[in-house]
């Protein structure tokens, strides 16, 4: 029987309401007295030098409040990268400055060199046109091939970085002799050549901020559409603008969507309260499609060779990589964990193979940052670990299903710690495996291929494994790897007079529902309704501190500082009730929202505990304090390893080359599920995303440095017709042995095992249907790409 | 976009004289029209709404003629041409349902995308653009890219469809725009029979004659197996090199014709 | 600056607007109906559909000039006369149809739209109707479920309930 509340119930969102009726109050609704409107000025060329930029036509034009240059910033911070990588001979990664307007040299198509105010958007849209036109830019040659910037040292994205490598990254470095001595020796190696595509994030609510600056106070406000505030807050005040923390409040409301471009601080933010600073009003910047198109942070962009080495019966000995991995002009808050620590130490996936050797060089182009989407990382390992398997399976024609059990990691092995170096405390691979096989009826799929066969098309099915390392930590080991943060969260529990909660929790909410997931976990945890407990969060002005939503870490972090929180808040109670109950301390016990003394029925409620602690008169309060609010910092000390099985059915058309999805599979194991039909629709989203990669989604720069895909007419992104409805199941459950919900994190799962999957169902319906030439398709898998290859 | 006056005349006379003023530009349902002018790619001084034209909307038939406004959306093509039941599927897979409820067939036809539905139909169907000024044949009408026998200041009144005895349009869509990569529009009519070609060619909509010889002679898909379609001068972008564009021409067409 | 006169959601609203006014920018900026959100500048995502005289269209490609005299329903206009949600709306709620809200406005007006028009559709022809509406959170999944079960139909049987 599904349970109707608390822990593991699908409770409706109470979010919805809002959404539902159009009360949600996304930054661009708000409508402040006195705003004025910032227009971005962008380059139209990939690179080039500045020369002069003449202000004075565009400030003296109808409306105009203040013209901004990268002069007006120079002396101002950069925008800091967030994880220092040293490269293979220790030296650190080159970083070079990335300021809030460009100066000197504009870097991409989209950069940012110039800004005007004005009282009305229009009004600030003819006077950047006009800046525009008053600007002289000395092109340059772009640079936007990964591998000839590397081998081109006299055209450069930052003068000072002679090879536009940003590092030259070996994980593990020790491993390098003996991986390639294994490889040497082994009976059989697979090698693949891929490109994991660039990919554009796409949130649906285009990035937007406004300042506002109060004089009387000195104080600022940022109201933008951040996952994570108060890392926005450090960056710019502390890092970019040199304004005290405490003078910043950073507000992130309803926020649509983020994938991770939302993660990282932009530019933007910093004009906006330069500007309202300057002008002492509110000053709001909105991106139209094509800028958020343009200028915001990209996905995935490498190149990748890797190798697989094995025993003729399919049995791992070792893995190989070398990858390219696109930066773009500026390094992101994230851009160098991405390709790396979230990459290369997932290079094992769910596997017992004994060596494994991951190189990444990192290049600088002229081209759109490029940081963590959905994901970030992990897709790109396990696409190149799962599509090398499959082209292994058919070099030695062995059974990809049999292949993978053969060479898991069994559940005997935990915990177990790979060849790169993740120590992975619980799975089970051999039963997410079997489920989507049973959910799959991998047996009746000849019987589906020969009803496609007559019809014309050709049937594949296609399957992936996949393990991520998610709620990145402990702090003390990111911090020797390379992190400039710490990767712990906060919650603090605030229990009112009356009995009930209003929680803040340093996690934030662009979708994933955790208004009404955290309230159940509350509810759940202190044996009250559900709506007793509000969920705030998106505030720095409210909440202790919090390092936001990505990497699939709300719960499994922030849910867990938050029931931490709720452990102190019922320590509490229990002093409180042993006093208003005359009875020992360790006596009391709370269950169902009762303070009891054991063996009587002496008992208080939750209620008439928190009355009293906000109402002393029988209150221990020579050895307590009065009020019950706790706060919480949760520093985990292991990554989660959620992991899982996905098996793809496509009809591909063979006059076409039209890919059809006919039927996805996913068995995951997430460990504990506090919210089944919230987690169903993180999978959902999840998939949907992989595969649009997979078969949709292109971002395409010319050799000039031009976006090809700058809006939705090039940029195809998945519509409801491209996918089919999913079979979603975690019923496979090994709880997150070391933090107390069990929890492990959903949020990208589908992400990163869907594109292996549609692409091996894609190659396997061409072989079946006798195209055997084809080794490889890249993503996206478009019907162009697939006619192509069935050509030869 | 650019600041423009905004006229909205009640009848053609109306309209006629508006487009007059210098740097006036018509507009239809604005699907195309709007987009380019947030980009400020052009800058009407006054844009002059058909849309309230009521001559202009709607779907009759004469004869064998099915006649529809210059200014009818798709939505009203989809659901009132049944008398000619190709151009009305046609008409309800252009762009999605809430762009067919404001694009109308006089605008798609007079910007002649060379990715537009429309342009197809009327080519492959024969059909007449009648214009406030006079008569144009398709043949003569279509001018390569973006490009039409109208003159400023015309206004496309009303397309005259001569119906024919089978036709079918088949459409491949472009993934991103959901436009067509490439679509056929089949038409066979007692005259013979004519293929119109969108969406694969640098130069526009264009026909397929060889394709017309051999179906002229025997309305059947595999009258077509041995053509093959020339990639030269096929639009190479992203979503398609030339030679796909070729191949889908001819598989498209061996469907239409099966469809029909 | 032009009159225009409409009725919005059942009651009458005029303003001036540019000849360059959209009709989104009179919906959010003029009227203050935040609802209707703008997700792109191509009229591809859906973000900003309403319905004009009782058929969907895309506010953001649309002139306020051009909609004189029309009848507009948007987002705010949907629930019931007691503020409850409408049948759509509660079905959007009940079956996840929504995660980040922002292309929700557009989905449920397109939705309402389809069943306007065909009131039992397929698992298909919803998949077809809401072409023109993005979405990048829900992988359309608990979407187009809602819609069939706004529609009255079991979605017992759809996969991972």
């Amino acid at each position: 029987m599904p349970k109707d509340h608390g822990i593991g119930a699908s409770s409706k969102r109470r979010e919805d309401i809002r959404f539902l009726t159009g009360q949600g109050v996304y930054t661009d609704d708000l409508n402040l007295h006195g705003q004025a409107y910032a227009v971005i000025v962008r380059s139209t060329v990939a690179h080039g030098k500045i020369k002069s930029i003449n202000t004075s036509n565009a400030a003296g034009m109808p409306g105009v409040l203040a013209v901004f240059t990268g002069e007006d910033f120079k002396d101002v911070g950069g925008n800091p990268a967030g994880w220092l990588i040293n490269s293979r001979d220790g030296t650190p990664m080159r970083e070079p400055k990335r300021p809030v307007l460009a100066h000197g040299k504009v870097r991409h198509v989209g950069d940012a060199y110039a800004a005007v105010v004005a009282e009305t958007h229009a009004q600030a849209k003819d006077a950047a046109e006009q800046l525009a036109a008053d600007t002289e830019i000395k092109d340059l040659p772009a640079i936007v091939d990964m591998a000839a910037a590397v081998a081109d040292a006299s055209n450069r994205v930052h003068d000072e970085i002679p090879d536009n490598l940003c590092f030259d990254w070996g994980w593990i470095e020790d491993n390098r002799a003996k991986v390639d001595e294994a490889i040497r020796n082994a009976p059989h190696v697979t090698t693949l050549e891929l490109i994991n595509n660039r990919l554009v994030p796409n949130a649906m609510e285009p990035r937007a901020s406004i300042g506002e600056y109060f004089p009387g106070t000195g104080d600022y406000k940022l109201t933008t559409t951040s996952q994570n505030p108060h890392l926005t807050r450090l960056l710019v005040a502390a890092f970019v603008m040199g304004i005290p923390e405490n003078k910043l409040t950073v507000v992130a409301p309803d926020v649509g969507g983020g994938f991770g471009s939302k993660i990282y601080h932009y530019g933007e933010e910093a004009l906006v309260l330069a500007a309202a600073k300057k002008l002492k009003r509110p000053v709001r910047w909105t991106a139209e499609r094509t800028e958020s198109f343009l200028s915001d942070a990209h996905g995935r962009d490498h190149v990748t060779k890797i190798e697989l080495a094995c025993e003729k019966d399919g049995t791992f000995i070792a893995f190989r990589t070398e990858t390219l991995a696109n930066v773009g002009a500026y390094l992101s808050n994230f851009s160098t964990a991405t390709p790396t620590f979230l990459h290369g130490t997932l290079m094992a996936g769910p596997y017992k193979v004994p060596n494994v050797y991951v190189n990444v060089k990192t290049v600088f182009t002229n081209t759109a940052p490029v940081d963590a989407y959905r994901g970030a990382g992990r897709p790109e390992a396990t696409f190149s670990l799962e599509r090398v398997v499959d082209k292994m399976c058919r070099e030695l024609n062995l059974d990809p299903f049999e292949v993978r059990r053969k060479n898991f990691i069994t559940t005997d092995m935990f915990p177990y710690t790979t060849p790169v170096g993740l120590p992975y405390d619980t799975g089970n691979y051999h039963a997410t495996l079997d489920k989507a096989m049973e959910i799959a009826n991998v047996s009746g799929f000849e019987k589906r291929r020969a009803a496609s066969a007559a019809k014309g098309k050709l049937r594949g099915m296609g399957l992936s494994t996949w393990i991520e390392a998610c709620g990145i930590a402990p702090s003390h080991l990111v911090g020797v790897l390379g992190s400039r943060v710490g990767l712990y969260d906060a919650a603090t529990v605030r229990v009112n007079a009356t009995g009930n909660i209003s929680v803040m929790v340093g996690a934030h909410s662009h979708g994933q529902g955790h208004e009404t997931v955290f309230a159940q976990i509350v509810a759940d945890k202190l044996g009250i309704p559900e709506s007793s407990v509000e969920i705030v969060h998106g505030d720095t002005s409210k909440i202790p501190f919090g390092m936001g939503s990505y990497g699939s870490r709300s719960l499994a972090v922030c849910g867990v500082a938050m029931t931490k929180a709720i452990d102190k808040i019922v320590a509490k109670g229990k002093k409180i009730a042993a006093h208003m109950l005359e009875a020992a301390e360790e006596d009391i016990s709370f269950e169902d929202g009762k303070f009891a003394v054991a063996g009587t029925d002496k008992a208080k409620t939750f209620g008439e505990i928190a009355f009293s602690a906000y109402v002393p008169h029988n209150y221990p309060l020579e050895t307590l304090e009065p009020g019950l609010e706790e706060t919480a910092f949760y520093d985990p000390n292991n990554f989660t390893y959620p992991a899982g099985a996905y098996i793809c059915e496509v009809d591909v058309d063979p006059d076409t080359g039209k890919v059809d999805i006919l039927s996805f599979v996913c068995a995951d194991d997430f460990g504990n599920i506090m919210n089944p039909m919230i987690v169903d629709g993180q999978v959902h989203g999840g998939v949907g995303q992989g595969i649009g990669q997979a078969l949709l989604e292109n971002t395409t720069y010319d050799e000039n440095g031009q976006l090809l895909t700058g809006s939705f007419m090039d940029y195809a992104m998945p519509r409801a017709e491209d996918v089919p409805f999913y079979q979603v199941d975690y019923s496979c459950q090994t709880p997150c042995t070391h933090n107390p919900l069990g929890v492990k994190g959903c949020g990208e799962a589908g992400a990163i095992g869907s594109p292996p999957a549609v692409v091996n169902a894609v190659i396997d319906a061409l072989h079946r249907g006798g195209h055997t030439q084809v080794k490889h398709i890249d993503m996206p898998v478009s019907p162009s790409r697939v006619w192509s290859a069935i050509q030869g | 976009m650019y600041a423009f006056d905004f006229e909205r005349p009640k009848t053609i006379a109306e309209a006629v004289k508006a487009l007059g003023r210098e740097d006036a530009q018509a507009l239809g349902g604005g699907q195309t029209l709007i987009p380019t002018l947030k980009q400020r790619l052009a800058s009407p001084s006054v844009l002059v709404s058909l849309n309230g034209i009521k001559e202009m909307i709607g779907v009759r038939k004469e004869g064998d003629t099915l006649i529809i406004g210059g200014a009818t959306p798709h939505a009203v093509v989809a659901k009132e041409a049944g008398a000619y039941p190709a151009l009305a599927a046609l008409a309800g897979a252009i762009g999605d349902p809430a762009v067919r409820n404001r694009g109308t067939i006089g605008g798609s036809v007079a910007n002649d995308d060379p990715a537009a539905d429309y342009p197809a139909a009327v080519l492959a169907s024969g059909a007449t653009v009648v214009t406030n000024a006079r008569q144009i044949a398709a043949d003569d009408f279509f001018q390569g890219l973006f490009t039409t026998a109208l003159e400023a200041g015309e206004i496309i009144t009303e397309i005259r469809f001569p119906i024919p005895g089978k036709a079918n349009y088949q459409k491949f869509q472009q993934p991103a725009s959901r436009f067509a990569l490439t679509g056929v529009f089949v038409a066979k009519t007692a005259g013979g029979v004519r293929v119109a070609v969108t969406g694969a060619s640098e130069d526009g909509v264009f026909r397929w004659t060889d394709a017309e010889q051999a179906l002229s002679s025997n309305f059947a898909a595999g009258a077509i197996a041995g053509l093959k379609v020339s990639d030269d001068g096929m639009i190479g972008d992203l979503h398609g090199t030339p030679a796909y564009r070729a191949h889908l021409v001819k598989v498209l067409t061996g469907r239409a014709v099966s469809a029909a | 600056m032009t009159k225009v006169t409409m009725t919005v959601n059942g009651k009458a609203v005029s303003g001036e607007v540019e000849g360059r006014t959209l009709l989104v920018s009179f919906l959010r900026e003029g009227l203050g109906l935040t609802g209707t959100h703008v997700g792109c500048d191509t009229s591809q995502c859906g973000a900003c559909v309403v319905h004009v005289n009782g058929q969907p269209a895309k506010s953001c490609t649309a002139f306020a000039a051009d909609l004189d005299g029309a009848s507009i329903t948007t987002i705010e206009g949907m629930a019931n006369a007691d503020g409850s949600l409408g049948t759509i709306q509660q079905a959007f709620q009940d079956h996840h149809g929504l995660q980040c809200g922002f292309c929700t406005p557009g989905m449920v007006m397109s939705s309402a739209a389809l069943l306007a028009e065909n009131p039992k559709p397929t698992e298909m022809e919803v998949r077809h109707y809401l072409e023109g509406n993005i979405c990048r959170c829900t992988g359309y999944h608990n979407i187009v479920k809602a819609v069939l079960a706004a529609s009255g139909q079991d979605v017992s049987k759809i996969a991972a309930e």
